[in-house]
C-alpha cells in the first residue's frame, strides 16, 4: 500500500491538520492543501468468516471528493458502507480497526457510537434512485421530521435550500407535493441527494450514484457534486474510471479487499506508482 | 512503474492501435533521418539534385505528422488512455511535431545548396568546417530514434548529454566564421550560408534531445524538461534506490 505514513495520534490535533499524503501544495480550483476529515486506520471487514476488507489504512481529504476505484468485489462498496454502518444489521458481520472523524475523533466503527447519529451526519446516495413513495417535499422532509423539526416555514426553508443545494429546485418549484416517483430518473437522483443534504451532512458517500442514468443526467449529478464539495466531503464508488478522474480530487484502487494505492487523482492518472492499478486503470485487468 | 507495456489490452484492438502508432512514428522517423542524411550529403558533393530529393521527402514527413496526429485525435476521444498509454499518446504527439521540424532544417540545408550550388570552396572549405557538426547532429537524432523504439530512460539520459557536445560545436563554428569574416570580407556571404547550416544542424540537435526527454517522460512520467541533466540524474538515482529498498523482502508487508 502506498500512502505514506501519517502521524495519528489518538487526539492528534496536529494529525487533522496535517497534510493529506500524496496531495499537492494546491489543487486544481487553487485551494491549499487539504487536511483530512477522517482517518481510516487497519479497517478490516467480515462477512461471516469471509474478510472482505483487508486492514485498509487511508485518509479522507476534508471538504473534498475522493474516488474509490476497482473491479467488482474488490470490497469498495463494502468500505463505503462502513462509514455510515449500513452493514450493521447483517448477521455476523465484524468491524475491526477504526474510522476516526474529526475533529472530534469519535470512532464512525466503535461499539458506542449509535449508528443513527453517525447517519445523520453521513448522508448517503445510492445507484439506483431511491425516494420514499411520498411526495417531492415529503423526501426531503423526512430525515428533518425525524430530527424533530416541526414548523412549517422552518421545513418549507430546510426543503428549499436542499433542493437548490441540489440542483432541482427550479425544476420542481411548482409541484412540491407531486408524487417523487412521478420524476426523471437523474432528477429523482438529485432528489435523493437533496434528501442527503437536507440534514446538513458534513460528508456524503455516492454509491455509483450515475450508473442508472443517461449522459446529460450523469452531467448534472457530476455538476452538483463538484459544487457540493464547497461544504462537505464526498466519498464516491464508481465503475467509470473516467469520471473518477473528472470530478475526484484524490483516488483511492482497491483489489481484493486491499488498498493498492491513494494519490491524488491527477497522479493515479497518469503515473500510477503500482503496476496493479496501472493495469486496472489502462484497461490491463484480468 | 518504470517499465512500459504496450501490450496486453483487454481489448486487443487498442494493443494494436498503439503498437501502429508506435511503428508509424518510427517510419516518420526514418524519412527524417534519412532526409538529414540526403541533405548532408547534397552539402558534401554540392548536388542539387539531392536537395530535390529531400524536397520531395519533406513532402512525405509532413504528411505523416498530420496522419499520426489524426490517429493520436481518434486514440484520445475513443479510448481515453491513462497513465503509460496517455503518456504514450503525448509523447507520440510532442515527437512527431520535432520529427517534422528535423524535415524543415534538413530542407533549409538543402535549399542552400540548391540557390547557391552548395558552400563555397574558396579560399575556405565551409563542408570541412560543418562536417563533424552534420555527423554528430546525425547520430544523436539516430539515437533518438532508437531509444523511443526501445523505451530505454537510461540512453535517452545519455543522448540528452550529448546535445551539449553540439552547443560547443555551433559555438565553436561561429566565432571560426566571425574570425574569417573579419579577416577577409569576400567571405562574408560564403560564412552567412555555412552559419545557417551550423544553425540548422545545432537545432537538429534539439529536437533530437527533446526527443528524448518525450522517452524518460514515457518511461518514467518525470518531466526533465528545463531540468539541469545533473539533477535529473540525482533524481533517477534517489528513485532507483528507493524502488530497490521496495524490492527487498522486509519491506513487502503491503498496507
Amino acid at each position: 500500500m502506498n500512502v505514506d505514513a501519517n502521524p495519528v495520534g489518538a487526539a492528534g490535533a496536529p494529525a487533522f491538520a496535517a497534510r493529506v499524503p500524496g496531495a499537492p501544495a494546491e489543487d486544481a480550483n487553487g485551494n491549499g492543501p487539504a487536511s483530512p476529515r477522517a482517518l481510516v486506520q487497519d479497517l478490516s471487514f467480515y462477512y461471516g468468516p469471509n474478510q472482505a476488507l483487508k486492514r485498509v489504512n487511508m485518509p479522507i481529504a476534508d471538504r473534498r471528493v475522493t474516488a474509490l476505484i476497482g473491479p467488482s468485489g474488490c470490497g469498495k462498496s463494502t468500505f463505503l458502507r462502513c462509514f455510515n454502518r449500513m452493514h450493521d444489521l447483517q448477521p455476523g458481520s465484524r468491524y475491526e480497526g477504526s474510522i476516526i472523524l474529526h475533529p472530534e475523533n469519535i470512532d464512525l466503527v466503535g461499539r458506542e457510537v449509535d449508528p443513527i447519529d453517525v447517519r445523520m451526519r453521513i448522508g448517503m446516495v445510492f445507484q439506483k434512485p431511491n425516494p420514499f413513495p411520498t411526495s417531492i417535499a415529503e423526501n426531503v422532509c423526512y430525515g428533518l421530521r425525524l430530527r424533530g423539526m416541526r414548523g412549517r416555514v422552518q421545513l418549507a426553508e430546510a426543503v428549499e435550500r436542499a433542493l437548490r443545494g441540489a440542483a432541482l429546485w427550479d425544476e420542481v418549484k411548482d409541484r412540491l407535493h407531486a408524487p417523487a416517483l412521478a420524476l426523471s430518473g437523474g432528477q429523482m437522483q438529485r432528489l435523493c441527494i437533496a434528501r442527503a443534504l437536507a440534514t446538513n451532512p458534513e460528508m456524503i458517500l455516492f454509491d455509483e450514484p450515475t450508473s442508472a442514468l443517461d449522459p446529460i443526467a450523469t452531467a448534472k449529478i457530476e455538476e452538483l457534486i463538484a459544487a457540493l464539495r464547497e461544504q462537505v466531503t464526498v466519498l464516491i464508488v464508481t465503475h467509470n474510471m473516467q469520471q473518477a478522474a473528472r470530478i475526484s480530487d484524490y483516488t483511492a484502487f482497491m483489489f481484493l479487499g486491499e488498498l493498492v494505492e491513494y494519490a491524488s487523482t491527477a497522479k493515479l492518472f497518469t503515473n500510477p506508482s503500482q503496476k496493479r492499478t496501472e493495469d486496472y486503470i489502462t484497461g490491463r485487468y484480468g | 512503474m518504470d517499465k512500459i507495456e504496450l501490450g496486453q489490452h483487454i481489448l486487443s484492438r487498442y494493443n494494436e492501435d498503439l503498437e501502429q502508432l508506435r511503428t508509424d512514428v518510427l517510419q516518420m522517423g526514418g524519412l527524417a533521418e534519412s532526409q538529414l542524411r540526403q541533405a548532408l550529403h547534397a552539402l558534401a558533393t554540392s548536388d542539387s539534385s539531392l536537395a530535390t530529393e529531400v524536397a520531395n521527402l519533406e513532402v512525405r514527413v509532413n504528411q505523416m505528422e498530420i496522419d499520426i496526429d489524426d490517429e493520436c485525435n481518434r486514440t484520445l476521444a475513443t479510448r481515453a488512455p491513462a497513465a503509460s498509454d496517455l503518456r504514450l499518446v503525448i509523447a507520440i504527439i510532442k515527437t512527431i511535431t520535432d520529427l517534422e521540424r528535423v524535415g524543415d532544417e534538413a530542407h533549409k540545408i538543402a535549399n542552400i545548396v540548391a540557390r547557391r550550388g552548395g558552400l563555397e570552396r574558396g579560399s575556405v572549405d565551409g563542408h570541412r568546417i560543418v562536417r563533424h557538426l552534420g555527423n554528430v547532429a546525425l547520430e544523436l537524432l539516430h539515437d533518438a530514434l532508437d531509444v523511443f523504439a526501445r523505451l530505454d530512460a537510461p540512453a535517452a539520459l545519455a543522448a540528452v548529454r550529448r546535445d551539449r557536445q553540439i552547443d560547443e560545436e555551433y559555438d565553436a563554428i561561429q566565432r571560426q566564421c566571425m574570425t574569417f569574416m573579419i579577416e577577409d570580407p569576400r567571405t562574408i556571404r560564403a560564412m552567412i550560408d555555412l552559419m545557417w547550416v551550423a544553425r540548422a544542424l545545432e537545432r537538429v540537435g534539439d529536437h533530437a534531445k527533446n526527443i528524448c526527454e518525450y522517452v524518460i517522460y514515457m518511461v518514467g512520467g518525470r518531466d526533465v524538461r528545463h531540468v539541469a541533466i545533473e539533477d535529473v540524474e540525482r533524481q533517477l538515482e534517489a528513485h532507483a534506490a528507493t524502488a530497490a529498498a521496495e524490492l527487498a523482502p522486509s519491506a513487502g508487508t503491503g498496507s
